[in-house]
Formats: C-alpha cells, sequence, structure tokens
C-alpha cells in the first residue's frame, strides 16, 4: 500500500488540532479582555535521498488577533478597560511582570489590588497595597486617588499609578497561563500615552463569526482527507486484487 | 481523545453557570437591598503542543509553535455595591443606606450578619427586627408599647413621642457597620452578608460619619439589578452556549464521518 496514506493522517490530525483552537476561541467568547488566538498551516517537506514527493502538514499558532474587544459599561469604579493600544501590567505568583487586557480589578483579603483571576496589579512601585477607603478612583492615565475612611472631603490622596504599557506587538507573546509576556523576558517600561476608560471593561475580540466560518471550513477539509484515506484504502485492495491468483 | 470536544464542554459549563448568575439576578431585580453579582470568566491553562524555535530540520527552526488553550472556566462571582435608586415609602422603620455600610442583625445562633435590606417592622417585645425572618438589628432598639410615632434620624439617632410627654425621647441609635472589601462578603440568603477574612473585619460607625453612608428614614433602597443589562448578558451568553455546542456537534460529524469512509 502507498504510503501516502500518512500524508493524509498528518493532515487529519492537524485539522484535529485547528478544531481544538477554534474550540478554545469560542469557549473564550465571553471571557474579559481574552485575545483571539490565530492559526496557520505549514507545509513541511520530508527531506531526504529521492524524489520529495512527502510534503507534510504542520498547524500553528503564529499570534493572537490585536483587534479591541467591545466595552461593556459596568459602572464598576474599579473596572478599567484600555483605550486603544496598551496592557495592563500584572504581577505573575513567581514575580515576574506579565501584561494582560483584562481590568476587572478587586481588592484582596490584604488590601492588595489584584484582577479578577487573582493577579496582582503593579503600580510604579511594584504591587499597589490599598488602605481602608470610603472612595477610590482610577483616572484616564491609571493614577488611583483614594479617599481614606474618616478623612475629611478634601483630604483625596494619590496612592500610586497602575503601571501601562505599550511594547511593540510582535515582542509579545501568550504564556500557557494565557498572560502576555515578552518574547525576549525584557520588562516593558511604563508608557504615558496609554489612556484607560473607567467603570468598564473590555470583551473578548472573538470574532464568532469568522470562528464558526473556520470551523466548517476545517470540518470540510477533514472530511476531504478522510475521504482521500479511503481512495488510498480501494486503491490498496485493487492491488491485492490484481496479484490475487484465481 | 479529541481535544476540541473537551474544551467546548468547558465553554458549555462556563455558559451555563454564566445564565444561572444571571437568572438569579432577574429573579431578584426586586428584591429590597440585593446586590447583583457577575460571573468571571478566565481563559484555562495552554498546551504547548509544538515549542517555538524548536528544530524543524537540521538547519532550520519553526518561527512558531503551537499553543492550544485549553478552554475556559468561571473562578468565582463578584458582587457589585453599586447603590440601588431609593424608594420613598414612608414608612417609619423602612431604612435605606445612601452611601456604603451595613446594618448589622442578629441569627439566632448568636453571629452576626449584615444586610442592605431596611424593611424593619416591631417584635411582641417592641424591639426592631428584619421584616423576614425577624432577626433582631443591632444594638437592640426597643420601641415602647405607648409610642405614638417614631422617627429615625438621618444620624440614626431613634426618637419617640410618648402619650403624655410632650418632647421626644431618644431610645437609642442605629449603627452602620462598615467593611474594608464588601466584595469579599459572603452572601448567605435571607439577603444577608457574613463576615470573611477577606471582607476584613467590620467596623462600626455613626450613619454619615467614618466613611459609612447616611441613613435614610422613611425609604428603601431597590435591588441595583440592571434588568436591561442583564437580559443584554443573557443574550450574549445563550448564543456563546449555541457556538459551543456547535463545535461539539461539527467535531461529531467529522468522527462520524471517518467511522464511515473508512
Amino acid at each position: 500500500m502507498d504510503k501516502g496514506v500518512y500524508l493524509l493522517m498528518s493532515g487529519a490530525r492537524e485539522s484535529m488540532h485547528a478544531q481544538a483552537r477554534v474550540a478554545n476561541n469560542l469557549a473564550n467568547a465571553s471571557t474579559t479582555g481574552f485575545r483571539a488566538d490565530l492559526h496557520n498551516f505549514r507545509s513541511m517537506a520530508s527531506v531526504g535521498d529521492g524524489l520529495q514527493s512527502r510534503v507534510f502538514v504542520q498547524s500553528e499558532r503564529p499570534g493572537y488577533n490585536l483587534g479591541e474587544g467591545g466595552l461593556m459599561t459596568t459602572g464598576n469604579p474599579l473596572d478599567i478597560a484600555i483605550k486603544g493600544e496598551g496592557w495592563i501590567t500584572v504581577q505573575r505568583p513567581d514575580g515576574s511582570e506579565a501584561y494582560t487586557r483584562a481590568g476587572d480589578l478587586r481588592i484582596d483579603v490584604n488590601g492588595i489590588l489584584e484582577n479578577g483571576r487573582g493577579f496582582q496589579i503593579m503600580g510604579d512601585n511594584g504591587p499597589i497595597s490599598v488602605p481602608p477607603v470610603e472612595k477610590i478612583q482610577i483616572g484616564p492615565d491609571g493614577t488611583i486617588t483614594i479617599l481614606p475612611v474618616g478623612a475629611p472631603k478634601t483630604a483625596v490622596q494619590i496612592l500610586d499609578r497602575i503601571k501601562l504599557v505599550n511594547p511593540v506587538a510582535g515582542n509579545l507573546q501568550k504564556g500557557t497561563d494565557g498572560l502576555f509576556e515578552s518574547i525576549y523576558g525584557d520588562i516593558a517600561i511604563a508608557d504615558g500615552s496609554v489612556s484607560l476608560v473607567t467603570e468598564a471593561l473590555e470583551g473578548s475580540n472573538v470574532n464568532a463569526i469568522s470562528e464558526l466560518t473556520d470551523m466548517i471550513a476545517l470540518s470540510r477539509q477533514f472530511e476531504l482527507k478522510a475521504k482521500f484515506m479511503k481512495n488510498f484504502k480501494d486503491l490498496g485492495d485493487k492491488t491485492d486484487a490484481l496479484m490475487r491468483v484465481s | 481523545m479529541f481535544p476540541a470536544l473537551w474544551i467546548s464542554k468547558t465553554g458549555l459549563d462556563a455558559m451555563q453557570t454564566d445564565i444561572s448568575v444571571i437568572s438569579n439576578n432577574l429573579a431578584n431585580a426586586s428584591t429590597i437591598g440585593f446586590k447583583k453579582s457577575r460571573a468571571v470568566f478566565e481563559d484555562l491553562l495552554y498546551q504547548n503542543v509544538r515549542q517555538p524555535g524548536s528544530q524543524s530540520s537540521q538547519n532550520t527552526t519553526l518561527p512558531s509553535g503551537l499553543m492550544l488553550g485549553t478552554g475556559v472556566q468561571i473562578t468565582g462571582t463578584q458582587k457589585s455595591f453599586n447603590q440601588g435608586t431609593i424608594q420613598v415609602t414612608q414608612n417609619a422603620l423602612d431604612m435605606a443606606i445612601n452611601g456604603t455600610g451595613f446594618f448589622e442583625v442578629l441569627r439566632p445562633d448568636g453571629t452576626s450578619a449584615y444586610t442592605r435590606n431596611g424593611q424593619f417592622g416591631l417584635d411582641q417585645n417592641g424591639q426592631i427586627v428584619t421584616s423576614g425572618n425577624g432577626y433582631v438589628m443591632q444594638p437592640a432598639i426597643t420601641i415602647p408599647n405607648d409610642a405614638t410615632s417614631v422617627t429615625i434620624g438621618s444620624d440614626g439617632s431613634v426618637s419617640v413621642m410618648q402619650a403624655g410627654s410632650a418632647a421626644p425621647s431618644i431610645v437609642g441609635n442605629i449603627q452602620i457597620i462598615g467593611f474594608a472589601n464588601p466584595m469579599g462578603l459572603q452572601p448567605n440568603g435571607e439577603n444577608l452578608y457574613l463576615e470573611t477574612t477577606a471582607s476584613g473585619s467590620p467596623t462600626t460607625g455613626t450613619p454619615g460619619l467614618a466613611g459609612v453612608g447616611t441613613l435614610l428614614s422613611g425609604a428603601l433602597e431597590s435591588s441595583n439589578v440592571s434588568v436591561v443589562e442583564e437580559l443584554v448578558g443573557l443574550i450574549e451568553t445563550q448564543r456563546s452556549y449555541e457556538m459551543n455546542a456547535k463545535v461539539i456537534s461539527a467535531v461529531d460529524d467529522m468522527l462520524s464521518y471517518v467511522n464511515q469512509a473508512l
């Protein structure tokens, strides 16, 4: 039997991987600040002696969709969304910096500002500790102003400023925890031009229509490959029949 | 075996949980003092199927690898303590907190619980209790039997007019309890919240002072659920649910095709 069936098998397997990517994007269609994964296929020639007629396929995630998700106003003073380009800096449990678009902030048990996923928000001087406050407000440039409990209404203080960054898009990749990090492992510097919308959250930027279209296309490609596997099987059967001594 | 199926299953699970949260908000759209919740979505870990930069042949490397996400989960629900609108009822024992803070009530097991629901009434001893289960408000305030009228001031002072007396007398002061992080309170049903380590310890304050809100007598705070917002959320979640189900059926079709064709 011709080994071409293995080419088809690699194609079908990679179609299934691509389908998993569609499934993950659609599953995260409601995740705050989610960035959709992109996808492409690469042809991988099998290099060796003789005629190079065997080209396998490999699926890849070249990057993520940079488009903006829709803004949802929530009225919660601790909800922030980034207007245009830029990232909110958070700290991973191991102390390294990572970047996210999810600005559903809250204050934890110890008064540390963190986002909905529990990652600490980085200010100009590391994680931001919030004392008991009567009112907390985040300005469009990330400056946090507070009115401490018991203080007169005029005693508004500036607590810290959320570290907003805007590294070159190609220098970021999605880590295994869904946070973005620098490809080169360096730390982005704060960028004053990044601005926030407060009392709003950015939705997921998954385009459901294009994902569903991709899903249909991938299903059909998969069936096509299965069909060709069947052809190879039939060819094999025919060869067997020719060889049969009747 | 087939990751796409399981990824979509996490999507269905999460959307279903979100619909529960939305339906609970909608069911409580008319509950006095109710605070809406929202589900927090989080993408699950990514699997590194092919490492970027790995060798594709002796002299070449892959410029981008393959990282497959594994779906979504709901990590928790967040309460929003935004102010609900104030409705005027003219009932002297109806109270609303304008600003932050809670009323403290004593539960039958002797522990304190906190509520924004200001629908209070009197029990057989004349004590101010919650209208639902009759939990006594803390500090306990007793209205004398012969009181002809009750007035609650914006600072929490409860004064009564008694028969045969020309001047009102103060029988107690209502206090408002503040928390450093109200979002950390544990909702317990019956409009009550319980203290947790995340909420911080309760601080007792006079209404209008020390960071807590002012007291409005003869008014109630309605639920802060915005029905329109919840319905928009419901549409979005329902459609997401359908799309996840669609992926499952597409993968199922692919597999069934393979089973038939080969």
